[in-house]
C-alpha cells in the first residue's frame, strides 16, 4: 500500500541485523503497524553478506523491499552499503557504521578494501556516518554495536514516539537490558 | 494473542494447534525450524530423522496408527522421500497427515529450484499454499481436515521468502483431538499389486471430490476490483502481485492449488478483460489453465528463474521501473561465505588440497566451501551422500582407462547417517577402490547446529544412544579404518599418506567438533575446551602468506608492510597457521 515505509537492515553474518529486526518490527507491531520482515538463513550466514528487511504501515503486502524502494539503508558494514545502495530511493537516508570487515578475497591480499566508500556514498544521497564500534566499546560491550545502529535508525525515521526501552526489555536476557538502553539512547543521540 | 512469526514458526504453531501428535524431519534451509519450533511442546512426539524418507515413512507409520501427523523438508528433501510420498498418494491416511515441502527459489541455500507443486500432481495428493505466516498456521488445521475428511495425504508448498519472513499471527490455544484406533486393513495399508490396482481407481475418486472441494472451498476466494485486469495467483507471488497492482485489478487468489479449482478460475476469467496468472518458478497454475482452454498471460511475461519480486512482476507486465541512485556497483568487493575461524574442515582440506592426480568428491554441508580458494579441494557437489557412491563409479572409469587417479570423497557425519551409510556398502560390495573421508564435526551444522544419531541428545533434547561412525563402517565391510584430529597436522597428513598406499577402499574419520558448537558433556570430555588464540610476530613473519593460504577469516594479510596478523576477536586458537608458518612467526597465548 502507499504508506508502507520500507527499512532495509544489511551487514555481515554475525553482526545482530535479526536482533535488531526484531527488536524494531515487534515495536511497530505494539505500535498498532501492519509488519513484515524478511530474513535470510542458511549458507550466506557463514561470514557472507547478509539483508534483513522490515516494512510497515497500515496493510503490508511484500515481506520484500524493491530496487529503488527503501527509505532507509542502514549498514551495519561500510562496504555493505554499496552493495546494497541501489535499494534506496533516491531521496531516502543512508545511515552507516564507520565499521571495516574485510572480506575473503581482501584478507587474502588479492585486492584491497575499497577507499573512500563514505565519500561516495555522501555525494551520492542524504548520509549519517556513525562509529557505532566505538560507541558500543565505550559502554564496555562491542557487542551491542547492533542496538547503537537501531537508535540511530529510530532518530532516523521518526519513530521516537514508540516505548523501545520497553521493547528492548522484552527482546533481550534481563543481563543485557541496561547495556542495550545505554546503546540505544547513544545511537539516538549519535545522529 | 498476536505474535509476529516466520512461516516456518507459524507452522509450528499450527500443528500444535490442530492437535498434532507427531512430527518428524531431517533438517534442510529453508525448512529446519518448523520441527525445532514444533520440539518444546511436549503434547507433539517431535524426532529428527537421518534422512527426509525415513522422516515421512515414520510419519506415514504414525499415520496409520492413528494420529494426526506432519513432516517437513526442504525441496530437494522430497526427492529422497518420493518413494513413501508417492505411496501415499495411494493409501491415503488414518489419522490426518500433511507434508511440507519448503521450496527454495533463488537458490539461498540449495543446489536447484525445482518447483514442487508438480510433486502433488505427479503423486496425486492435495496441496495448499499459503501467502503469509497467519495462512500458514492456518493451513495446517485446514490440511488436517481435508486429509481427515477426504482421506489423503495433504502436501502445504512453502517457499524460502514464506519460510523466513515473519508476519503478523493470532495464536488460539490446542485443541486435543483423539488419536484414531488402528484396524488392521490390507487393502488399503498394503499397496501390493492388486491392493494397489484397486487404489488407483480410489486415488482418481478422491481427485475428483477434492477438485469439488478445490472450487467450493474459501481457500479459493475472488476479490473483485476493476475488472480490466484480473490476476490469478498464489503463495507469496500474490503478495507481489498485490504490491504491484493494488486496488487496480481483481484477484482470483489460490489457496488450495491442487486440483485447481478449474470451474471458479473460468469464471473469473471470463469476467476480466486481460487475465495474468503470477507464479513463482514454473506454469505450473498456467498451464493446466491454458489446457482448459482459457487463454491467459504467464511465463511469457514473467520468468521461471530464480525468486520473484515484486520489481520482477512491475517491469515484466508495465514496463516500469524503479528510479535509483547511479553508482558503479562493482566497487564493492565479493563477500563469498567462507569456512569459520577454527573450523575443522579448514585442517583437513588443507591438508588434501596438497594432493596431486585427485580427483575429490563432495556432499552437501559446510563442507562444501572446502572447494572455494584458497583451498579449493572439492571437484563435484551432487546431492546428500553422493560423494562416497560418485567416486566410487569415477574411481571404477579411471581404472578401466588404466589412469592411477585416485578418488577421495568427503562427506560429514550427518551427511553420512542420511545416505552415505548405503553408498558405502556399494564401495565395498563391488570390490572399490575409494578413499572415503568422513568429517565428523559431532553437529549438523550447516542448518544451525541439529543433533543427529552420532551426538547422544534427541530433538527433544533426551540423552539418546551415541551411535559411532567407525563401528558402522567396520560392520560395512571397510578393513583400513583411521580416526584423527585434523587440527593436528602431522597425524592429519600421515592419515592421508596410509590411505594413498593402500590398494583396497579406506576410511579416515576426521573427528573433531564444529568450532560454533556448544559442547556437551561428551565433548568436553573427549575434546576438551578450545583456550587462547594465536598471533603473529610481525619481526619474524616473513610475508610468505601460508597462513593465508588455509582461508581463515581471522587472519589478515597487510599488503602495505606484507606481514600477517591474526584478529584476535575471531580467533579460536584451532592452531592451523601454528602449524603451516615454516618460520614460528605464530604462537599461542592466554592458554
Amino acid at each position: 500500500m502507499k504508506d508502507t515505509k520500507n527499512i532495509l537492515l544489511v551487514g555481515v553474518g554475525g553482526q545482530g541485523t535479526i536482533l535488531v529486526s526484531k527488536i524494531l518490527s515487534t515495536g511497530l507491531m505494539e505500535a498498532g503497524y501492519d509488519v513484515k520482515m524478511s530474513e535470510i538463513h542458511g549458507m550466506a550466514q557463514r561470514g557472507g553478506s547478509v539483508s534483513t528487511q522490515v516494512r510497515y504501515g497500515s496493510e503490508v503486502s511484500s515481506p520484500i523491499i524493491g530496487i529503488g524502494e527503501a527509505d532507509i539503508l542502514v549498514s551495519f558494514e561500510t562496504m555493505e552499503t554499496l552493495r546494497w545502495l541501489e535499494f534506496l530511493k533516491p531521496d531516502g537516508v543512508v545511515v552507516i557504521n564507520d565499521y571495516k570487515i574485510p572480506s575473503a578475497p581482501i584478507l587474502m591480499g588479492k585486492v584491497d578494501y575499497p577507499e573512500e566508500i563514505i565519500e561516495l556514498i555522501e555525494s551520492k544521497s542524504k548520509t549519517k556516518v556513525i562509529n557505532a564500534g566505538e560507541v558500543a566499546e565505550k559502554l564496555g560491550n562491542t557487542k551491542v554495536m547492533n542496538v547503537v545502529l537501531l537508535g540511530a535508525l529510530i532518530k532516523s525515521m521518526n519513530l521516537t514516539d514508540i516505548d523501545w526501552e520497553g521493547v528492548i526489555k522484552s527482546q533481550v536476557k534481563e543481563q543485557f537490558a541496561v547495556i542495550n538502553i545505554k546503546a540505544f539512547n547513544e545511537g539516538m543521540n549519535a545522529v | 494473542m498476536k505474535v509476529l512469526m516466520t512461516g516456518n514458526e507459524a507452522i509450528a504453531q499450527g500443528a500444535y494447534e490442530a492437535g498434532v501428535h507427531f512430527a518428524a524431519a531431517y533438517p534442510g534451509t529453508p525448512s529446519t525450524e518448523i520441527l525445532e519450533n514444533i520440539a518444546p511442546h511436549k503434547e507433539i512426539i517431535a524426532e529428527w530423522a537421518p534422512n527426509e524418507k525415513v522422516a515421512v515413512e515414520s510419519a506415514v507409520g504414525a499415520c496409520y496408527a492413528g494420529a494426526r501427523t506432519l513432516t517437513a523438508m526442504k525441496h530437494v528433501g522430497l526427492n529422497v522421500a518420493a518413494d513413501p510420498f508417492f505411496t501415499m498418494g495411494y493409501t491415503g491416511v488414518n489419522g490426518g497427515m500433511v507434508l511440507i515441502s519448503a521450496d527454495d527459489p533463488g537458490l539461498h541455500s540449495s543446489q536447484n529450484e525445482q518447483d514442487n507443486r508438480y510433486y502433488a500432481k505427479m503423486a496425486k495428493v492435495a496441496m495448499l499454499e499459503p501467502s503469509n505466516s497467519q495462512e500458514c498456521k492456518d493451513m495446517v488445521l485446514n490440511a488436517m481436515e481435508i486429509s481427515e475428511k477426504y482421506d489423503v495425504l495433504v502436501m502445504i508448498r512453502m517457499t524460502t521468502r514464506l519460510c523466513h519472513s515473519k508476519s503478523v499471527v493470532e495464536t488460539k490455544e490446542r485443541t486435543e483431538v483423539p488419536i484414531r484406533p488402528y484396524t488392521k486393513n490390507m487393502p488399503k495399508y498394503n499397496v501390493s499389486p492388486a491392493n494397489a490396482k484397486a487404489l488407483h481407481l480410489v486415488v482418481e475418486k478422491k481427485l475428483t471430490e477434492l477438485e469439488k472441494f478445490s472450487n467450493e472451498t474459501d481457500l479459493n476466494y475472488i476479490k473483485w476490483n476493476d475488472k480490466k485486469i484480473g490476476v490469478i495467483s498464489a503463495g507469496v507471488a500474490y503478495q507481489y502481485a498485490k504490491e504491484v497492482f493494488g486496488d487496480s485489478a481483481s484477484y482470483l487468489k489460490l489457496g488450495f492449488t491442487f486440483p485447481l479449482p478449474m470451474e471458479k478460475i473460468r469464471k473469473f476469467a471470463e469476467e476480466v478483460e486481460t487475465l495474468y496468472v503470477i507464479e513463482e518458478l514454473e506454469p505450473f497454475m498456467e498451464e493446466q489453465i491454458k489446457a482448459a482452454g482459457i487463454n491467459c498471460i504467464g511465463k511469457e511475461k514473467i520468468p521461471n528463474t530464480w525468486e520473484l519480486n515484486p520489481d520482477i512482476v512491475k517491469k515484466s507486465i508495465f514496463g516500469i521501473e524503479n528510479a535509483t541512485i547511479d553508482y558503479d556497483k562493482t566497487i564493492a568487493v565479493g563477500r563469498p561465505p567462507t569456512l569459520c575461524a577454527g573450523c575443522p574442515h579448514r585442517a583437513f582440506f588443507y591438508q588434501l588440497s596438497k594432493r596431486k592426480d585427485t580427483m575429490i568428491t563432495g556432499d552437501i554441508g559446510c563442507y562444501t566451501l572446502g572447494g572455494a580458494p584458497p583451498l579449493n579441494a572439492m571437484d563435484t557437489c551432487v546431492c546428500m551422500g553422493a560423494s562416497v557412491s560418485m567416486a566410487h563409479g569415477a574411481k571404477k572409469v579411471f581404472e578401466k582407462n588404466n589412469d592411477k587417479k585416485r578418488v577421495v570423497a568427503t562427506i560429514g557425519d550427518s551427511t553420512f547417517f542420511h545416505s552415505g551409510m548405503t553408498s558405502l556398502l556399494d564401495v565395498v560390495f563391488n570390490k572399490g577402490n575409494t578413499i572415503t573421508c568422513i568429517l565428523d564435526n559431532r553437529i549438523t551444522a550447516m542448518t544451525g547446529h541439529q543433533d543427529n544419531p552420532g551426538t547422544g541428545y534427541t530433538l527433544q533434547g533426551d540423552n539418546t544412544e551415541i551411535v559411532e561412525i567407525e563401528p558402522i563402517v567396520k560392520a560395512l565391510g571397510i578393513k583400513h579404518i583411521k580416526t584423527v584430529n585434523p587440527l593436528n597436522q602431522n597425524d592429519m597428513k600421515a592419515a592421508l599418506d596410509w590411505a594413498y598406499e593402500l590398494n583396497e577402499p579406506s576410511v579416515i574419520i576426521s573427528r573433531y567438533p564444529c568450532a560454533l558448537k556448544k559442547y556437551s558433556k561428551e565433548d568436553l570430555g573427549e575434546f576438551g575446551p578450545i583456550k587462547g588464540y594465536c598471533y603473529v610476530d610481525q619481526n619474524i613473519c616473513i610475508g610468505c602468506k601460508k597462513c593465508v593460504s588455509t582461508g581463515c577469516p581471522a587472519i589478515v594479510f597487510d599488503k602495505s608492510i606484507k606481514k600477517s596478523s591474526i584478529n584476535k576477536e575471531q580467533c579460536v586458537g584451532c592452531e592451523l597457521c601454528l602449524q603451516v608458518c615454516p618460520v614460528k612467526a605464530i604462537n599461542k597465548v592466554g592458554e
